[in-house]
């Protein structure tokens, strides 16, 4: 049984990313998941060996054929996204729901495969990755994600990992959503601000929702000692683990900067003493969280 | 004149530039379009005037006159609406609210009712407009919320709008129809990808846009060099202070604090019109 433990945060910037770099670096045995699409960052820090792409095909795009359109309009008055204004069809507001192609009274408009983006699997020093990039603008986040955890699972059974990492994307959102759907268990990233305090708990929302259990990292909590205390008292009204705080360090973005995981950066720094920490508790957590489903 | 605040990256200081420009620049209300996770409203604790419920139409099937012929379920490309023996049962939020089921019902057994995803607040600070859309936990269809934001900016006064992060549909969505875009960026190799992803896609949009460097400090110099080499102009540079960042976290606009920083927003602001009137022309 391979299980899965996504790192979200609802707010952006919060730490997500070199974060789950650290732990994938003090990780054992695990597959790793790109779900950011939107902005992926985790392959900067891993450089990942890409050993297989494909186009990413989720959805339809409408397309006319204006010889044969007989400019009458019904499309254009159908179409709820107003991605139509003939005689062209705008390719990005186009949802690729068939209206336009159904109503069309002399078959002008045809659906074709629409390439929302490209995934990939690759090798990384510390495991085998599954990663994607959405292309811009597109939509379909949510269905790309799905596939980038799928492709992880795959990639998992195949090298005999049980777990796989995955960092998520900021929000709350379809690829949030398609991030932590059926995973056991999440790790948010917070800050001491009064953002990250609203955005963690409509994330939190989230995770009741859908049934997931959280724990929350405090990254760089001593910007504000007195909104960790808020976060602290929060969570533990709310029976959620605080996995542990990290402190602001210039360090974190030092290496950043020099592209490695802070574990590889500065072995013996405290923070990355702080992160084993926390990485034998998610080991130790899973395994609870998986006994009491199972 | 509508100007957007937005960046690829989460968290490089959006909300803060966005709040502090329109602190600076006189009445300028101020839209948030981070549905997902509104901000703006934290930091100017608005009193609320007004809200109103972002509904979408989706399918209610009449059980009497459906005939379970399926060629709904076939129709819809999003997998909205699944027909079995016993009944019809549509799944809300998958559905893209496109109107196919209804058309294509042989019966006409299809209506549709509306949906809530989401909330606008319309709300007041110190005279200030202030609205913001608030997704509802669960939904995963940001872009109607988006544009019920949008629906409130009124005529051609300046409005500030406050984008999600990200360069995927929701990012689009917001920044159509704007007149000049800020993409804040940090100076770190995260910082500098996605704002490389989101120059690919406001060039498509064609639209004059200018970089603001938040944290200035923290990290290299790539991104300042990558903006060179591309002739982006670079706006504002906003160094990381602890004193900045400890007012960031009480929800304080940092202009509040160092007035001197009004200046800056107003140079920067006066820089931006005569760029818009200049691509205007």
């Amino acid at each position: 049984m391979i299980s899965e433990v996504a790192v979200v945060s609802g707010k952006g910037g919060t730490g997500k990313t070199t974060i789950t770099a650290a732990f994938a670096a003090l990780a054992k045995d695990i597959a790793i998941a790109d779900c950011d699409v939107d902005a992926p960052d985790l392959h900067i820090l891993l450089q990942p060996e890409i050993q297989f792409t494909d186009d990413f095909v989720a959805s339809k795009v409408a397309v006319i054929d204006p010889d044969s359109c007989t400019m009458c309009g019904l499309c254009e008055e159908k179409c709820r996204y107003d991605a139509i204004h003939l005689p062209e069809i705008d390719r990005i507001a186009c949802e690729g729901c068939g209206v336009c192609e159904y109503i069309c009274p002399v078959g002008a408009i045809q659906m074709e495969d629409k390439v929302s983006g490209v995934v990939h699997t690759s090798t990384t020093r510390f495991g085998p990755m599954a990663h994607a990039r959405l292309h811009a603008g597109e939509g379909n986040s949510g269905k790309i994600v799905t596939e980038v955890r799928k492709l992880a699972i795959q990639l998992a059974k195949r090298h005999a990992k049980n777990l796989v990492l995955i960092d998520g994307s900021p929000g709350i959102g379809c690829p949030v959503i398609a991030t932590v759907t059926g995973v056991r268990l999440a790790i948010i990233v917070t800050e001491p601000t009064m953002s990250g305090i609203h955005d963690m708990e409509r994330v939190l929302s989230l995770m009741h929702q859908f049934r997931v259990t959280p724990m929350v990292i405090v990254n760089k909590y001593d910007l504000n000692p007195d909104n960790t205390v808020m976060i602290e008292d929060y969570c533990h009204q709310e029976g959620i683990e605080v996995l542990g705080k990290i402190p602001f360090d210039p360090i974190m973005t030092k290496s950043m900067v020099a592209a490695k995981t802070l574990p590889e950066f500065a072995p013996d720094h405290p923070i990355t003493e702080t992160l084993e920490a926390m990485w034998r508790r998610i080991e130790s957590r899973l395994s609870e969280v998986a006994g009491a489903r199972s | 004149m509508i100007v957007t605040v937005a960046s690829g990256k989460g968290g490089t200081g959006k909300t803060t530039v966005a709040v502090n420009l329109a602190l600076s620049i006189g009445d300028a209300p101020i839209y948030d379009c981070d549905v997902e996770e509104p901000n703006v409203h934290v930091m100017l604790q608005p009193t609320e005037l007004e809200t109103r419920e972002v509904q979408l139409p989706i399918p209610e099937v009449n059980r009497e006159s459906c005939t379970l012929c399926g060629k709904c379920a076939e129709f819809c490309q999003f997998n909205a609406i699944f027909v079995g023996k016993n009944g019809v049962i549509v799944y809300p939020e998958l559905c893209h609210s496109c109107g196919g089921c209804a058309l294509v019902c042989p019966e006409n057994a299809i209506a549709e009712v509306g949906h809530t995803v989401g909330q606008v607040h319309i709300t007041e600070a110190n005279g200030r407009r202030v609205v913001y859309g608030e997704l509802t936990i669960g939904e995963p269809i940001a872009t109607s919320v988006i544009k019920a934001v949008k629906n409130e900016v009124v005529g051609t006064e300046v409005s500030i709008i406050d984008a999600p992060p990200g360069t995927a549909c929701p990012v689009i969505e917001t920044m159509r129809d704007s007149d000049y875009l800020i993409l804040v960026t940090e100076p770190t190799p995260f910082g500098l990808h996605d704002l490389k992803m989101t120059v690919d896609v406001v060039r498509e949009l064609s639209i004059p846009f200018g970089v603001i460097v938040n944290k200035a400090g923290i990290g290299d110099d790539s991104v300042t060099e990558y903006c060179k080499g591309e002739g982006i102009p670079i706006l504002m540079e906003i160094p990381f202070t602890r004193r900045i960042a400890e007012l960031y976290s009480r929800g304080i606009p940092f202009v509040e604090e160092l007035p001197e920083w009004r200046e800056r927003f107003q140079q920067l602001f006066r820089a931006i019109t005569e760029e818009v009137e200049h691509h205007d022309q």
